[in-house]
């Protein structure tokens, strides 16, 4: 498959006022595109501040040393947390990649401009709707509002309209791909990571689809319109909505991967046509692991939950094995390139781990690939489910796939959204260069205290674990209290790496130093190695290879100890 | 071994450059094999016997 870049007519179908030639890149830059990309990228740096204090107080919290909020004020900003977090921060932040992919990496204009004020505007005006309502203290249902915990309806309309405006968002993408093609404005097949978008924008569309099933019958039960919800159709619906949308968060972060890797090493995907099957894959299996959430939920058997979460689901964890192979091996091929071709990890060593584009993108990579994707694939069997549901192990993992994962891939691609879009420079380098490092360390070791502590059995959602002026002495060993301190302190050095990015943001987009005119200062010299280029075989990366061998080790490993956790608990004889 | 069709182009690779067609297995097979299979698991649960 040819890549499509490298065929762009010049002008593709942009009216002549419409675009500019980025002056780093040289790849056309639809303005209309521009604009709606800075402004999701503001709105959703904003929700990610939101979150972000709410997730140090949650974390103070749950930290029984500190115990900070009441429990009120612990169930109210872990409703907020969730929401602005999952579904603001990360749903504006997918808009504004699609829109990036379609328009610039396609050389097309964006195909409505209306239709993309009217996403803006209804996203933008849910939130609020959502956050005013939780603030209003009638809406303390957690993300999951699961009835019939039952909210403001300003909660349920305010998530409608956030859904609908991404949906808006989603149909305009799916609107360029569609001129870009009628106007031919690139030959052949799209480039990669314009294919990983598409696969995301699929995803979406069946995500919010079920949004839109399960939301208006609860606005409507909110409103006293209809009597009643069955709590375990509310359930299997919303976790369409709930888990697809996460798989939505794979697609674009796989393809930032990709991004990242061709900005900061100028990598190429090693084989097209593999790693395109391995976004199939996601498109056709991935959304049925949504069933891992009901694994003890009584009224589907077992052959549904296995099917959904066994059988089906491991041709999508095969998916992202596949890219956790091809990602790091590309970059060791274009590492290897450039002279550093010595043993098997001097292409690592000398990877320009200085560049928080480089840095916050590898750290994304090894955080999702030995954190996320060991625990999802184990706690997602339907057996071993049985002990850690509901406990403090379930948030492990996801912070260190949605937030370790995919919002530090998020965070490492803005240290060149910020230069090439906004066409701004950032201010203190210095920190730029050790903020994914604070923030993925800091959600690493939460993630690995939450995960221990849940493995003592602490439970999640649970503001004190003490039961403190009970009728009987309960609450949990030292062991557990030490991984909850763990915990805590993790999550202060996460909140902190949190807020630095949003400083260095507001600091480069509102008061930085324009770069227009001039191409991009880059974030390191250009990694120069000894050996000459030709040596290297395109197909041998032994390196990468060993990494792979030690993840499946650590895979077998975690996954057998958990069997044997399984028949401690459960003897059967 | 080549199962190029006409156009020169093999299957799969067919469906990788349709983006339609995958929207539409995209839909399709998570609603079946999810939704809809365990929305008729809880349709076929028996209505609680409770006085
Ligand atoms: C500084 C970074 C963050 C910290 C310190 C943090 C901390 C926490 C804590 C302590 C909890 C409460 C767990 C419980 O008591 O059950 C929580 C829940 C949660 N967090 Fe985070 N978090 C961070 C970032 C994020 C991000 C970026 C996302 C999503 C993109 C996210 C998604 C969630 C979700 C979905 C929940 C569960 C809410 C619920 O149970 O309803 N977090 N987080």
């Amino acid at each position: 498959m040819a890549s499509a870049v490298e065929s762009l007519p010049i002008l593709g179908n942009h009216p002549t006022d419409q675009v500019r030639a980025c002056d780093t890149t040289t790849l056309p830059v639809c303005l209309t595109a521009q604009k709606f990309i800075k402004l999701h990228a503001v709105a959703a740096v904003v929700f990610l501040l939101i979150g972000g204090i709410a997730a140090l107080t949650l974390g103070l919290t749950r930290w029984p040393a500190v115990h900070l909020l009441d429990a009120q004020w612990y169930y109210r900003l872990l409703t907020l947390h969730g929401l602005n977090m999952l579904i603001f921060w990360i749903l504006n932040f997918e808009i504004a990649v699609l829109y990036f992919a379609s328009t610039v990496l396609l050389n097309t204009r964006l195909a409505s401009k209306s239709a993309a004020w009217v996403g803006l505007v209804m996203m933008t005006v849910g939130a609020i709707m959502v956050d005013a309502a939780i603030f209003g203290g009638k809406s303390d249902v957690l993300m999951t509002s699961y009835v019939p915990l039952k909210a403001s309806p300003w909660f349920y309309l305010g998530i409608i309209l956030v859904a609908v405006g991404t949906l808006v968002g989603v149909i305009n993408y799916f609107a360029t791909i569609y001129i870009a093609k009628r106007d031919q404005t690139y030959k052949g097949s799209v480039p990669l990571v314009v294919f990983g978008a598409t696969a995301a924008a699929i995803i979406a569309v069946v995500t919010l689809l079920h949004g839109a099933v399960v939301m208006i019958p609860t606005l409507l039960w909110s409103m006293g319109i209809i009597e009643n919800i069955d709590p375990a159709w509310y359930r299997i619906t919303w976790w369409g909505l709930g888990h697809m949308s996460q798989q939505v968060n794979v697609c674009a972060m796989v393809s930032i991967w990709y991004l990242l890797g061709t900005l900061t090493v100028g990598s190429k995907p090693l084989n097209q046509a593999v790693c395109r099957g391995a976004f199939v894959l996601y498109i056709l299996f991935i959304n049925v692991a949504s069933a891992h959430h009901l694994l003890v939920d009584p009224g589907t058997g077992s052959v549904w939950k296995i099917w959904n979460t066994s059988y089906a689901m491991y041709l999508a964890v095969l998916a992202s094995m596949i890219h956790g192979f091809t990602v790091p091996a590309s970059i060791e091929v274009a590492m290897r390139k450039k002279g550093f071709n010595r043993g098997l990890f001097g292409w690592l060593a000398n990877a320009p781990w200085s560049n928080p584009g480089f840095s916050g993108f590898f750290l994304s990579l090894v955080i999702f690939g030995f954190g996320g994707g060991i625990t999802g694939v184990t706690l997602g069997t339907q057996q071993i489910n049985i002990m850690a549901h509901n406990t403090l192990r379930i948030p492990g993992h996801f912070h260190v796939t949605v937030v370790g994962g995919t919002t530090l891939a998020f965070m490492a691609i803005t240290y060149y959204i910020v230069p090439l879009i906004f066409q701004k420079d950032f201010y203190a380098k210095a920190l730029c260069r050790i903020q994914p490092y604070l923030f993925g360390g800091g959600i690493t070791l939460m993630a690995l205290g939450m995960s221990f502590a849940g493995s003592y059995g602490v439970p999640r959602r649970h503001w004190d674990i003490e039961f403190t002026g009970g009728l009987f002495a309960t609450g949990f060993d030292a062991g557990a209290h030490v991984m909850l301190g763990i915990m805590g302190v993790g999550a202060v050095i996460a909140f902190l790496g949190l807020l630095l990015y949003c400083l260095l943001v507001v600091a480069a987009v509102f008061f930085g130093r324009p770069v227009e005119g001039k191409p991009m200062e880059a974030w390191n010299e250009e990694p120069r190695g000894q050996i000459d280029a030709e040596e290297v075989d395109e197909h041998k990366t032994p390196g990468t290879l060993v990494i792979v061998f030690v993840f499946l080790t650590a895979f077998a490993v975690y996954y057998f100890a958990n069997w044997m956790w399984l028949s401690d608990l459960w003897e059967v004889r | 071994m080549s199962s190029k069709e006409p156009d020169g182009k093999k299957p799969l690779q067919k469906l990788m450059d349709n983006p339609w067609l995958l929207l539409v297995l995209g839909i399709v097979i998570p609603t079946l094999s999810y939704t809809v299979w365990g929305w008729i698991e809880l349709w076929l649960v028996p209505p609680a016997a409770l006085p």
